[in-house]
């Protein structure tokens, strides 16, 4: 009987252990992720503001605070009521910040996706086939980057009107140039290595070599670089919203609200200080998970 | 019966700027179904280009097949369309690479590169294609449950299994193996050919076996072609050639390796190096090299010779226009030298 169970052990063993070692590429770099501190703060960070842009209706109401003028209550300073005070119009600043990182985490993310998205195709036709498609696409690409990315925003933005929707295409254009290099560039290394030829020789044709061989090889540096892209699109949406050519009022902005109050910093700098914070935290917290991603991502420090 | 992989008179040229290699210049092969062929021959011989011309996969630019054609169950590669090459490829011809710490997908599970290859050719997707994959593991010698891990938890040999898994899945008729012993140290490597070798019986798949190892030859090869400068200097059924070697290269490559019968303190090797594929030399490529040179030698290309049955050799000394010097057995190479 012993003797049995016994030799049933190392099988029932051996089960587990084989899921345990099903560890991914990815779950390596989180694990990775996690052991970097600072990495992990940005990450809170992050969640916290995504979390207020997701209840923010919850968090305050948009029709009867956010946008609802009480002149009565004009540049109070922080109070039970008003924690983070009110603004010129007697509204309040932590439900209009609220608010306001919807926009902000929205255009971000859809300027850069709309970013990646193009930029990341063009790079990957460009760096895979080479030759003259790379020249034609590339060429294209450095008119755009001899183009400052704001002022090339501030003409899309001009051209077609201030609206939401325009102000992530602008940012979203102004990045592609970016996009398009770093995938470009690490399609390029990937391209000639043994693994592309193998998945060649078992008859996989292109569009299946740069979707499942390719791209996912290529993607560590993109997702450090849209981390950080992130931010950059939150303070060019802050920029442009500043000069007026991003969100119209009523509707909160972060960079609007800065604009708004810097009238009055000399007598209710609040007004100007809390979306200043704001977005100097979320980008902090952006760039310190960009610089952390990149650390994780790092095959040298594989160990 | 007709030939499964004819090869005729196949030529293949890098044009660079600095010149047209030469890297395959009008080789003839054959391969019976079920029939293994050694392609052996320095770095650079072009064994490699040939092979890539087959799947015809040399890059292109800057390589070019400049001439022959290759017919693969009577059909002429060179000229169907890729769509058609594509589904050959992995299917009916499958190729197994040098290095198996590259050749696969370092973010895709070994499960789902074998996967890929069934789902490319068989109408066969999603979990039925793993299971396939989990019992191809299984013939290699892996146990099916590590399906789902990555590259990076196999060993080098074991990765080399997957490696022959994916090239066998498809039940190809012919394998071409690019140095698959090469990159592996020599214990696994007398696994990895003994695996190749059974699945090859049981299968009947015909093999071409690229190396630069004679022993590896001598293990699995039924026949043998000696290339040289892009050419195939000598071809001969396995037996015939460790017999009677007969071109003075080959002379030179068993001189090359140590011989257990003998005591030898010294190898001798080839002396010089390979041509410049830009700038071959001129009459046989080998006569820089060749110790038995003669002036013509650096004039006439030679042609193939028969020897004896199906072993032929490109060597002057065989059309008469050169004096025969007795080289008998293996290490005739060294005496000369001594």
């Amino acid at each position: 009987m012993s003797s049995v169970s016994n030799a049933a052990k190392p099988v029932d063993l051996d089960k587990p252990k084989a899921k345990n070692k099903k560890r991914s590429q990815w779950a390596e770099v989180w694990r990775r992720l996690k052991k970097n501190k600072m990495a992990m703060v940005g990450l809170a960070i992050i969640g916290a503001i995504v979390f207020c842009a997701i209840f923010a209706d919850v968090i305050a109401d948009y029709d009867s605070v956010v946008i609802k003028q009480n002149l009565k209550a004009r540049m109070e300073g922080p109070s039970a009521e008003h924690i983070l005070g009110t603004d010129e119009f007697g509204r309040d600043i932590f439900a209009r910040m609220v608010h306001g990182a919807r926009v902000s985490l929205q255009v971000g993310l859809i300027a850069v996706g709309l970013a990646i998205g193009i930029g990341g195709s063009l790079g990957a036709i460009a760096g895979y086939y080479g030759g003259r498609l790379d020249n034609i696409i590339m060429r294209c690409m450095d008119v755009f980057l001899a183009i400052p990315s704001i002022l090339l925003a501030i003409a899309i933005v001009s051209a077609l009107g201030p609206s939401l929707f325009n102000l992530m295409l602008a940012i979203g254009i102004s990045s592609v140039p970016s996009y398009a290099r770093i995938v470009r560039a690490s399609v390029l290394s990937i391209r000639d290595q043994e693994f592309i030829e193998a998945a060649r020789a078992i008859g996989a044709n292109d569009f299946r070599i740069i979707t499942k061989h390719i791209i996912p090889n290529a993607l560590a540096p993109v997702i450090v670089q849209a981390t950080l892209g992130v931010a950059g699109a939150i303070l060019s949406t802050a920029g442009l919203s500043f000069i007026g050519m991003g969100i119209q009022p009523p509707a909160p902005e972060w960079g609007a609200m800065l604009s708004g109050g810097r009238q009055y910093l000399r007598y209710a700098a609040h007004i100007t200080a809390f979306p200043g914070v704001a977005i100097m935290i979320t980008i902090l917290a952006l760039n310190l998970l960009g610089d952390g991603l990149r650390d994780a991502l790092d095959p040298r420090l594989k160990s | 019966m007709s030939k499964l992989l004819k090869i005729n008179d196949l030529s293949i040229h890098y044009l660079t700027e600095d010149g047209d290699v030469k890297a395959v210049n009008n080789i003839n092969l054959e391969l019976d179904a079920g029939e293994t062929l050694g392609l052996v021959g320095e770095t650079g011989a072009g064994k490699t280009t040939t092979a890539l011309g087959i799947m015809r996969l040399v890059p292109n630019p800057p390589g070019e097949v400049t001439s022959g054609t290759i017919e693969f169950e009577g059909r002429d590669l060179m000229k169907i369309p890729e769509e058609e090459m594509r589904m050959i490829r992995g299917n009916k011809i499958s190729m197994i690479f040098q290095d198996p710490m590259t050749s696969l997908n370092p973010v895709m599970t070994v499960g789902e590169q074998i996967a890929e290859v069934i789902e490319i050719h068989q109408d066969i997707a999603g979990k039925e294609a793993m299971d396939k994959a989990g019992d191809m593991l299984e013939l290699v010698g892996i146990p099916a449950t590590r399906v789902n891990d990555y590259p990076h938890q196999f060993s080098g040999g074991m990765k080399q299994r997957v490696v022959i898994a994916i090239s066998l899945a498809c039940n190809p008729q012919l394998l071409i193996a690019d140095e698959p012993t090469t990159a592996l140290d020599v214990t696994i490597q007398a696994q990895v050919l003994d695996l190749m070798r059974n699945l090859k019986k049981e299968f009947n798949t015909a093999m071409m076996m690229i190396t630069h190892d004679l022993g590896v030859v001598a293990e699995v090869c039924d026949k043998v072609a000696i290339m040289y400068a892009g050419e195939v200097i000598e071809y001969a059924p396995i037996q015939q050639l460790f017999e009677n070697p007969s071109h003075p290269y080959t002379h030179g490559l068993f001189g090359s390796i140590p011989n257990l019968d003998e005591e030898v303190t010294r190898l001798t090797p080839i002396t010089g190096l390979m041509p410049d594929p830009t700038d071959l030399p001129s009459g046989c490529t080998f006569h820089p090299r060749c110790p038995y040179a003669k002036p013509i030698c650096a004039q006439q290309a030679p042609k193939n010779s028969v020897v004896e049955g199906e072993h032929r050799v490109k060597c002057l000394m065989f059309e008469g226009l050169v004096d025969k010097v007795s080289i008998k057995g293996t290490d005739q190479g060294k005496k000369e030298v001594v």
